[in-house]
């Protein structure tokens, strides 16, 4: 179909002074730009040796929380495995040791490559239990290795809170009220 | 044997000079990265050695070591002889550069009229003695190029350095593929194109010079203390435009645009192949500085501080201080102004670069036959030059095509 005519408009080029027809005061403001930016500060960050400051809410490696007593703080409620659009969360539930709660999670493993750093499952957990941290730059040699379970992610955490990077989103202090005592 | 001995400074500087312009080339695409890199706020290579100086090495390592491909459909002798053409044209321009002190050549007297009187007779021998004497010390001093006393110099340059379009041509075309015919026949028309501005600038210089030697050019202005520059900027700026286009560079880098021609004439080409042509635009780049600091900044001459009386050393820096101001100058103005359309570009040469170097050629030659001073081409090359740009102002504006009956 053809464009109606009214569809059409017509743009002619911008009318040149003789400045610009000259091309030769306009060729050297440019040369001026670059020349500016070639002393100006640079915005490279040379990555190995620079680490970037990541904001502390950036979604990267997850971590499980410990509380007060260094206990694993999950409480095995499936509430992020549920929530999770990726399905890359497995947990294993057994009845719990402690008295502040019924569960635990025996096993508890998220497959990193699965995993696409969505944030929900944070969102769902409702003791603040597990967490993504400011770590982007997760490297391994096989697929198996990228499967962190239960150990690892605590380690995680361990490393994080070491490393004073806690992410803003931790309201740590009491576990949450699926963890009260039984009465 | 005695052909070694006989002309051993003769061959070591060949040896040198082909090294160091080798070198030099490799050296530059290390500098092309590192300065637009600086362009653009980053801060470029510098992972390999120290500053990444060794990226040089790194990267000849890499073109020395890939995989030769010679595409299946390509006209083999022509694809290998292409690079060839591109290199060889490129290093054999550099034979006739002095590229440090180089004295001038002594001028031979006339030769004898048949009808000449005695007196005549007796001072051309005498003139003839002293020309002889002159050319002996002449011959026993080192000079800094590899030919000396070529006396059509300028011309031996740009005849060879035309030939280097059968490199780029041949490539697009043997190479079988759409893209690299396009940038082929781009670059041939580009290049025969500011061939004529590029020549018709310089006859100013060589008029004014009385000589076509290089050697001649910078003497002259060695002499005078005043560089051609002075003279004749118009003729500068449309030689520097005309090189910057003879040698395939932004903003007229049509031949090998990557938006468009996927790289244009050097598609098919790839490790060494592709290297040489390089090379070849490199060299082609460090010969048309040469050129410009010698017809138009005085070669090795810097007024007052380095004189022809001025030892060969400080003769040497100064002259590569000056031509590595034009390469830096040629890439900056790579990463500053982008790349002219085919129709711009065919109308900046035809329409305001040659028939403003054919005025400034009048100009020289009333100058010259009116023996007035030269300092009149100064005016009449900012003239011509705020001249040019009120009337290409005047040009029809654009106006809407009438509507046409095919749907």
């Amino acid at each position: 179909m053809p464009i109606a005519e009214k569809d059409v408009r017509w743009v002619s080029p911008t009318k040149l002074s003789l400045m610009d027809r000259l091309y030769l005061p306009s060729i050297f403001s440019g040369l001026g730009t670059t020349m500016k930016h070639a002393f100006s500060k640079k915005v490279t960050q040379q990555f190995p040796e620079e680490r970037p400051q990541l904001p502390q809410h950036y979604r990267g490696v997850h971590r499980l929380n410990r509380d007060e007593e260094g206990r694993v703080k999950c409480v095995a409620c499936y509430m992020c495995s549920t929530a999770c659009p990726a399905r890359c969360i497995d947990i294993v539930a057994a009845p719990s040791p402690w008295k502040d709660r019924e569960k635990y999670p025996e096993i508890f493993v998220i497959d990193e490559l699965r995993c696409i750093y969505c944030g929900m499952c944070e969102q769902a957990c409702p003791c603040d239990a597990i967490e993504l941290t400011t770590l982007f730059d997760l490297t391994g040699l096989s697929r198996e290795e990228m499967m962190f379970d239960k150990e690892k992610l605590l380690s995680v955490f361990d490393q994080t809170v070491k490393d004073g990077t806690d992410p803003v989103r931790t309201t740590s202090g009491k576990l949450s009220v699926a963890s009260e005592p039984k009465v | 044997m005695d052909f070694i001995y006989a002309n051993w400074p003769v061959l070591l500087t060949i040896l040198v000079v082909f090294g160091a312009l080798q070198g030099t080339c490799g050296f530059l695409v290390y500098v092309e990265r590192k300065v637009c890199a600086y362009m653009q706020d980053r801060i470029g290579p510098n992972r390999v050695g120290p500053f990444g100086l060794l990226q040089v090495l790194a990267d000849g390592l890499k073109f020395l070591l890939k995989e030769d491909i010679i595409p299946s459909h390509v006209d083999k002798v022509l694809f290998i002889l292409a690079p060839c053409i591109a290199i060889t044209t490129a290093m054999l321009a550099f034979a006739v550069v002095p590229f440090g002190a180089a004295e001038m050549p002594p001028q031979a007297p006339l030769p004898l009229n048949a009808l000449a009187s005695p007196q005549e007779a007796d001072a051309y021998k005498s003139a003839m003695a002293t020309y002889t004497s002159q050319m002996t010390t002449y011959q026993g001093n080192y000079q800094f190029m590899i030919a000396k006393n070529v006396d059509i110099g300028i011309l031996f340059i740009f005849a060879v350095s035309s030939l280097a379009v059968y490199g780029i041509i041949l490539g697009g075309w043997s190479a079988n593929s759409k893209y690299s015919i396009l940038g082929g026949l781009r670059s041939s028309a580009q290049i025969i194109s500011y061939e004529i501005p590029l020549g018709l600038s310089i006859l100013g210089i060589v008029m004014l010079t009385g000589s076509l030697n290089l050697e001649w050019i910078i003497g002259r202005q060695a002499e005078t203390g005043v560089w051609n520059f002075a003279y004749q900027p118009l003729a500068f700026i449309i030689f520097m435009t005309a090189s910057f286009a003879e040698c395939n560079r932004l903003p007229f880098d049509l031949p090998e645009c990557e938006q468009e021609l996927v790289g244009g004439y050097h598609t098919e080409y790839n490790a060494m192949k592709l290297a040489l042509f390089f090379i070849g635009e490199y060299c082609h780049m460090i010969t048309t500085s040469f050129l410009m600091v010698i017809l138009f900044f005085g070669g090795w001459h810097l007024p007052y501080l380095v004189t022809p009386e001025s030892g060969w050393l400080i003769k040497l820096i100064v002259f590569a201080g000056k031509v590595t101001f034009f390469i830096l100058f040629y890439m900056a103005i790579r990463w500053t102004l982008p790349r002219f359309r085919f129709d711009q570009l065919m109308a900046l040469a035809w329409k305001v670069l040659i028939p403003l170097a054919l005025i400034n050629l009048v100009a020289v030659m009333v100058v010259m036959h009116l023996k007035l001073s030269p300092w009149l081409l100064l005016p009449v090359s900012l003239i011509a030059l705020v001249g040019a740009g009120t009337m290409t102002a005047a040009e029809p504006e654009y106006r809407k095509p009438s509507p046409t009956t095919t749907v």
